[in-house]
């Protein structure tokens, strides 16, 4: 208890910290302007949704391996957090790209495969609403979730190939993308303090997931036989 | 050499299911040309509209069916109670699937190869000289829907509103062939036509991928 506790303070005094230094720190970029801060929370949101659905295709891959209840608990855990921040990502995508591109939205590679996977993970909890059975839930939504992780990045090659027009990435990408100094150290902190937030989501919702496990095997030695 | 054996008598029971009735192979014709008829419908396309957005609307057209057509695969299984006799008479349930998958796509590329004639009528499209390049890329495109839609229906067999469920789980998996297959048909049936040879390999990739994810997971989809 104590430990979730300390997590969610640090989880939120490092979001408040970034967000600060994403308004107060970051100098302002040259050519959008006010807007372009915006991006230290899209792209933070956006690599952590991806690393919680990472979480969820481990989980699920223990799961089918080990048959562990808990697997089940962080692999549901881990896609709705996932699909938390990956809302967030396709809210302030939009937010940025009004004044910037004058459209909200474009049939680009990575806003396309960032929506692909938030339906692929809304169908995995939505199959999880339709399974009545605990285990058998579990088991068919784990072997969906490893489908749906391994196409992640086809659907971003196939859109990447053949639907062109993206604009080419600006961490990690080729001669003449990058951040300035300052910049890249804001960038990195919001996505450390994204990371803290997605993790501290994860156990308390895990800890939810296990009452509710805990009060079915109660309620289910409390009805008369 | 167990596997091919059961895999191929298994076949061969899926196979004389159907042609019995021929009625998911009916239903599914009927309904590719009702989406082709409406999709023209609702854009009037001009002829040269026709040439580029024809073919994307084939292989949508292709991917609705095959989400209604994968339907029964498991589902009469499980009515008839003979899914626990299927996984006793077989040494490893994989031949299951293999068996179910190859039927799928054998169904899905007989009504292609129905479908196409009509398909050059009514877009305007002249399908002839580029005819052995789209084969291929709908025996590819087909392969894949099979695999994955087979263990979809395993999945959505199992659960409540599964007549809903499975499009629902199916299509945004099958994204990829969608784009692929329709950009790589596309250019075969271009003006000056191209065999775009990087989509025909990312299709192997993807159809191998979703076999091998199918053949170490499959077994878990049928347990009892």
């Amino acid at each position: 208890m104590t430990k979730r506790i300390i997590l969610g303070a640090v989880a939120i005094v490092l979001v408040i910290a970034a967000a600060y230094a994403s308004f107060y720190i970051a100098p302002e970029e040259r050519t959008m302007g006010v807007i372009q801060r915006i991006f230290y929370f899209h792209v933070g949101s956006a690599w952590a949704g991806m690393d919680a659905f990472l979480v969820c295709f481990i989980a699920n891959l223990l799961y089918v391996w080990k048959r562990a209840a808990k697997y089940d608990w962080l692999g549901v855990s881990a896609a709705e957090v996932g699909l938390v921040f990956t809302t967030v990502v396709l809210i302030t995508g939009p937010i940025w790209a009004k004044p910037v591109w004058g459209i909200w939205w474009t049939w680009d590679a990575r806003l396309t495969s960032t929506f692909v996977l938030w339906l692929l993970y809304v169908s995995y909890l939505l199959l999880r609403t339709l399974i009545e059975e605990q285990d058998r839930r579990a088991l068919l939504s784990s072997v969906f979730g490893i489908f749906a992780f391994l196409d992640v990045p086809l659907v971003f090659g196939a859109i990447r190939w053949w639907r062109t027009q993206h604009p080419s990435p600006v961490i990690m990408g080729g001669p003449g993308s990058g951040l300035e100094p300052t910049m890249r150290k804001v960038f990195f902190f919001s996505v450390l303090a994204m990371h803290f937030l997605m993790a501290f989501l994860i156990v308390e919702r895990y800890a939810l997931e296990k009452m509710k496990y805990e009060v079915d095997v109660l309620k289910r030695e409390a009805e008369p036989q | 050499m167990n596997l091919l054996s059961d895999t191929a008598t298994l076949l061969g029971k899926e196979l004389r299911t159907e042609f019995r009735s021929r009625e998911l192979l009916t239903t599914t014709v009927v309904f590719i040309l009702v989406v082709l008829i409406l999709f023209s419908f609702a854009i009037s396309p001009t002829a040269e509209e026709s040439r580029e957005f024809g073919p994307g609307l084939l292989w949508l057209a292709i991917l609705f069916a095959a989400s209604l057509m994968l339907q029964p695969c498991f589902l009469r299984e499980q009515m008839n109670d003979t899914l626990s006799s299927l996984r006793l008479a077989v040494s490893d349930p994989f031949a299951i699937f293999l068996a179910k998958l190859i039927a799928n796509t054998l169904f899905l590329l007989l009504t292609e190869v129905l479908m196409l004639p009509l398909f050059a009528v009514f877009y305007n499209v002249p399908i002839l000289p580029q005819l052995h390049y789209l084969l291929l890329v709908l025996f590819l495109g087909s392969l894949g829907i099979s695999i994955v839609g087979t263990a979809l229906s395993a999945i959505s067999a199992q659960a409540r509103m599964r007549e809903l469920l499975l499009p629902l789980l199916l299509l945004p998996l099958l994204t990829p062939i969608l784009v692929v297959s329709a950009t790589v048909s596309a250019s075969l049936l271009d003006r000056e036509p191209v065999v775009l040879w990087k989509g025909i390999g990312f299709l192997v990739v993807f159809d191998l991928v979703f076999l091998t994810a199918l053949w170490l997971f499959g077994e878990y989809l049928l347990e009892e």
